[in-house]
This record gives structure tokens, C-alpha cells and sequence, in this order.
């Protein structure tokens, strides 16, 4: 583990980078742009940065139109802002109309920290998971956001990239390929899984290597596209070892956990055991704190993983 | 634009005659739609469509065409007429509006209709999508142009107004946006609903450009429209005065004609008006 970056803030290089390469991507911001890191390219491309005020629909709709016209868009703002309160503009105007817009939210989950319950999305996987058309991608540290940003401008239709405030380790090893859809197998285990996404990807690994000293051999994947889900690699570790532990910066219901538990059921049932935020707002605090308060802990998945190998038949 | 002459007015005059009888009868076929905005939106797209869009229905994805949004989309039977009569599909799916499997759906979708650019239907998001590409239209360095067409009640809306600042602050004088003013809504008339009046005096706030005219005057629409042209470093909106239900006596100024279909008696009534 070397030093430590937001995905934001690796977000907002990637853009710049990614803008001197490709001449069609043009850049939304909604009064954010120095807290999303859209302001980096802001600088450097003045003639393709838009910044629309506190305007998250009028955003969502421009964004469209620029798609229709064959811009590249990306559009940013805080998770709460990017999805629930635009859902049926980006439903009409971006899901529906398969239109090439990329949704990038900064400040979601538990860690947006201080600013409290109001600003931090935790139902907006769920959101964006719902629609037609649109695929979730949640990197696990900064280098895989460079990775993400890079293969999400150069896939067509509307993509939800769930980016984060606080500065996290690297956890993805370098030089491991990054490809929409695929889950990566960070580590082998036969006696369950955990199933990570974001930031829990770092924490899945602690718990796992803590396991190991008492015998246990927990597998970790790092789902970082949620939607399309890698079905193949899922089934593949159910039939494996047969129980699963879920872990999501985000609510237990309709993120990660629900979208792995919809697969399983209907295919290899086993028992899915969900990590995340139990059908409540968060509350101010310090990511750190918030992160202990709401379950984010080795010793909280070490429990989940017992409970789920207990109900293994 | 160049003055019309009387002998081009009556030509577009037939014409509006003949597709309101197609926007009657689609209607009618499919027993459910939206005849009264279809009615007084139609003069405003046919003088677009046939005087002034740069298009051509043969290549009708060409990045240099003109662009046309109908934000009010449940008037789209009006849009469906004009797009099979310019030649945008076939003339045969009219008859299969709103039905099963039906490259027309009940609102616009663009990516089952030739010629429709954006899909809407969800009032209030459709001057967002034509900013949007008035912007790439300016990126592009492109002359082409972008309309848009907003109902009275649609601007009831918080997003309309989001986008009418993002219009005149970005200065998008390659934009121009029409608005259907005729006066009713679904539960009545838009002044006792919740009025958006003074609503010439609101643009205007809001930095555009803004014009009224007679809204079935093919001639006052073709002026305004070359004054929108013409018009630097502002977005221009054309209110147009209209009639809900326009041409079809017992439909115009009635609320009950915004959304149902006539029965065949009032079919064939309908069709006699427009036949005279
Ligand atoms: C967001 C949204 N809310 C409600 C509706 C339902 N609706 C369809 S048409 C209409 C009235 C529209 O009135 P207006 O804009 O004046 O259109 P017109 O009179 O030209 O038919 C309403 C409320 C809708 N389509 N979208
Ligand atoms: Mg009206």
C-alpha cells in the first residue's frame, strides 16, 4: 500500500488526461467543480467545460443534448445530487434514450463524513441500478479510477461512476487489468467470499488475512461494475464456497448485496450475507468514526463471514 | 426569411388541412392520444418543417441538420403527421400509433422514430436537451439550428426556467424555442391552474429574446422566425397565440379534448370540418 488518493481527485486528473486524447469529451458541473476535481479540467479546457449552476435537472438534459449531437459528457456533481434528484431526467432524457452521457458522483456513502445525512448517498446504487441501459461501475481506489474512466469514455451509452471524498489506499495491485463487467478475484478462498465494492474492497482484504490465522480461507472479489454484473465469475465462487458475504458503502437494500442476491437466488442459491448501511440516514462525523459506528469493521465482517458459513449447508 | 407569398400560404394551408385530418384519424385508430395540443401546435410545425429547417429526410442523421425537440411530446401525433408526410417513414405507420410492437410510440422515442430527435414526454426536459445541442452545434462551429417547442402549461416547471438561464447565459442565439400558448392545461385553464403570467415579461427577465405572434398565421410565424435568426447573442422564444384543439369546432378551447379520442360519430364529424 503506497499513498493514498480520493477517487475524486484521481477522477478529475484522469478527466484532464483523457481530454487532451479525446477531443468529443466536454465536462458539466453543477457549482461543485473544485470538491468534484472537474475544475482541473475546467482550466485546461475552458471551451468544453460547462458549468450550469445549481441546475442538477437543467445539468442531467444538457447533457443529453450534447450526447445527441456526439459529445462525450461528463457530468458531475455529489451523489445525492447526480441521482435522486434528477432520477427521471436521467430516466427519460439518459437511460431511455441510451444517450452517451457519463453520470461521475463524487461524495457518496457513509464518508462524505462531516456534512451529514443530507449529503451523503446511500441509495443511489440502487437508483441508477434500476434503470435500463445504464451501467454502475464503483471503483476501489484511485489507480482503478483511472482505469474506469478510461474504459467508460470509450464504451457507448450512460454510465453511473460512483467516486468518494476521503483519500483511500491503493488496494488493487498494479498492473491488474481493469475491464467493465469482469469481477476481479483478489484473493482465493474455498470456505466463503466476500464480495466488495469501493472502499470496502480494502477493508474485505484486512478481514480476510485476519481469518487466515484462524483457519479460515475467505476468497475476495472486487465487484467494481455492479451493473453488468459478472455472472459467470459470481456462480463460479458460489459453487466454490458456497457462502457469500456482501460489503457496500450503501444501503443493504438495492445495491450490491441485493444485486448479488437476485442473481444467486434464481441460480445457485447459497447464503448472501449483506454489509452495509441497515435502512437508515447517516449522520455527521468523521468518515473514520461514521465508518465504526455504521458496521464498517474487520471485526463486524469476520462475524458476517461466520454467520454466513454457519448457514452453509 | 423572405415575406410569403398568398399563393405559398395557401399551399401550406392544404397541407395543415390534410394532416390534421391525418392527427384525427391516427387518434382515432389508436382510441387514445392527445388531440387538442396535436391541433394547436401543427401550424407551428409545418412551417418549420416545410419553410424553414435545413433537413433531408433521405439522410436524416446528418450532424449538419437543423434540430427540432417537441418538449411538449404527447402532442406528438402533430410531429408523427409532418415527419411520414416529409418523408422521414412510411405513410402506413400512422395506422399503428401507440399499438403493439409500433415504431410510433404514445410519446416520442428516438430511438424507434426516424426524425424525432429527443425523446420527451416528461414535461420540462426538453429546452434542456435543445441547449444541449445548440452547445454542440457551437462547438461544432456549425451554422445548423435547434427548435424547440414548449407547452403553457409545461412551463410550469422548475427545470423550463433552470434552462432558460442556461440558454441566455451561454448566449444561444442558434437556439430558438416556440411557445404553444393556448391557454389550457389538463385541469383547466393555465391562468386559474397556477399562472404563469406575465409570461412575455419572464423571458424577457430571464435575457431572451422574445416575440409574439398568431400561432395558425403562417406569415407572422415565418417573420418572427427570420427576426429569430437574424437576432445576435440571445436565444429567442416565439409565443405563439394558439387555439387548443385548433380546426375541429366541438375540440377547440375544451380541456376534454387534451386527451381522449373521438368515437366514431365525432371521427366523422371532425373529418367533414376538416374536409370542407
Ligand atoms: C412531468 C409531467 N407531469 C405531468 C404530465 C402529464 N401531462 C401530460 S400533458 C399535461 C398538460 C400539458 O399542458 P400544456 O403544456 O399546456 O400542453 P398542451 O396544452 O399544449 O397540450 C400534463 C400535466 C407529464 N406528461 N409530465
Ligand atoms: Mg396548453
Amino acid at each position: 500500500m503506497t499513498e493514498k488518493i480520493a477517487t475524486r481527485d484521481a477522477y478529475g486528473k484522469a478527466l484532464v488526461e483523457l481530454g487532451r486524447r479525446m477531443d468529443k469529451i466536454v465536462v458539466l458541473d453543477a457549482d461543485l467543480s473544485k470538491s468534484t476535481k472537474t475544475a482541473l479540467f475546467a482550466e485546461e479546457f475552458p471551451l468544453r467545460f460547462f458549468n450550469m449552476g445549481i441546475s442538477e435537472a437543467d445539468m442531467m438534459g444538457t447533457a443529453a443534448g450534447l450526447a445527441a449531437s456526439g459529445y462525450i459528457p461528463f457530468v458531475s456533481t455529489f451523489g445525492v445530487f447526480a441521482t435522486g434528484r434528477v432520477f427521471d431526467q436521467i430516466r427519460n432524457s439518459i437511460a431511455y434514450t441510451r444517450l452517451n452521457v457519463k453520470i461521475a458522483a463524487t461524495h457518496t456513502g457513509i464518508t462524505v463524513g462531516e456534512d451529514g445525512a443530507s449529503h451523503q448517498a446511500l441509495e443511489d446504487i440502487a437508483l441508477m441500478r434500476v434503470l435500463p441501459h445504464m451501467t454502475v461501475v464503483v471503483p476501489a481506489d484511485g489507480r482503478q479510477t483511472y482505469q474506469a474512466v478510461e474504459a467508460i469514455a470509450g464504451c457507448e451509452g450512460p454510465v453511473y461512476l460512483r467516486l468518494g471524498r476521503p483519500k483511500v489506499p491503493q488496494v488493487i495491485p498494479e498492473g491488474l487489468p481493469f475491464e467493465l463487467g469482469r469481477g476481479q478475484l483478489l484473493r482465493e478462498g474455498k470456505d466463503f467470499a466476500f464480495l466488495a465494492t469501493g472502499i470496502t474492497v480494502g477493508l474485505s482484504l484486512e478481514a480476510s488475512q485476519l481469518l487466515e490465522r484462524q483457519g479460515i480461507n475467505a476468497a475476495v472479489v472486487n465487484i467494481h461494475t455492479i451493473k453488468p454484473l459478472d455472472k459467470d465469475l459470481l456462480l463460479h465462487m458460489a459453487a466454490k464456497t458456497g457462502a457469500f458475504v456482501t460489503v457496500e458503502e450503501h444501503s443493504v437494500i438495492g445495491g450490491l448485496g441485493s444485486a448479488i442476491a437476485e442473481l444467486i437466488s434464481g441460480n445457485y442459491p447459497i447464503p448472501v450475507i449483506r454489509v452495509g448501511i441497515n435502512d437508515t440516514f447517516g449522520e455527521s462525523g468523521s468518515p473514520e468514526a461514521l465508518l465504526i459506528k455504521y458496521g464498517f469493521t474487520v471485526e463486524n465482517l469476520i462475524k458476517a463471514g461466520q454467520t454466513a458459513m454457519e448457514k452453509k449447508r | 426569411m423572405p415575406v410569403i407569398s398568398a399563393a405559398a400560404v395557401e399551399e401550406l394551408r392544404l397541407k395543415a388541412r390534410k394532416l390534421r385530418q391525418d392527427i384525427i384519424t391516427m387518434i382515432y385508430e389508436a382510441a387514445s392520444g392527445h388531440p387538442g395540443g396535436a391541433l394547436s401546435v401543427l401550424d407551428i410545425l409545418v412551417v418549420l418543417y416545410y419553410k424553414v429547417m435545413k433537413i433531408d429526410p433521405g439522410n436524416y442523421l446528418d450532424p449538419q441538420r437543423d434540430r427540432l425537440v417537441l418538449s411538449k411530446g404527447h402532442a406528438c401525433p402533430a410531429l408523427y403527421a409532418v415527419l411520414a408526410d416529409r418523408g422521414f417513414f412510411p405513410s402506413s405507420y400512422l395506422s399503428v400509433l401507440r399499438k403493439i410492437d409500433s415504431p410510433l410510440q404514445g410519446h416520442p422515442d428516438m430511438r424507434k422514430t426516424p426524425g424525432v430527435e429527443m425523446s420527451t414526454g416528461s414535461l420540462g426536459q426538453g429546452l434542456s436537451a435543445a441547449n444541449g445541442m445548440a452547445l454542440a452545434a457551437r462547438l461544432d462551429n456549425s451554422r445548423r439550428r435547434v427548435y424547440v417547442v414548449l407547452g403553457d402549461g409545461e412551463i410550469q416547471e422548475g427545470q423550463v426556467w433552470e434552462a432558460a438561464m442556461t440558454a441566455a447565459h451561454y448566449r444561444l442565439d442558434n437556439l430558438t424555442a416556440f411557445l404553444d400558448y393556448n391557454g389550457l392545461q389538463i385541469d383547466g385553464w393555465i391562468r386559474d391552474v397556477k399562472s404563469p403570467e406575465p409570461v412575455a415579461e419572464k423571458w424577457r427577465a430571464f435575457g431572451w429574446h422574445v416575440l409574439e405572434v398568431e400561432g395558425h398565421d403562417y406569415a407572422s410565424l415565418l417573420k418572427a422566425i427570420g427576426r429569430a435568426h437574424t437576432n445576435k447573442g440571445a436565444p429567442t422564444i416565439i409565443i405563439a397565440h394558439t387555439v387548443k384543439g385548433k380546426g375541429v369546432s366541438f375540440m377547440e378551447n375544451q380541456i376534454d379534448w387534451h386527451g381522449r379520442a373521438p368515437n366514431k360519430e365525432e371521427y366523422e364529424q371532425a373529418l367533414a370540418e376538416l374536409q370542407k
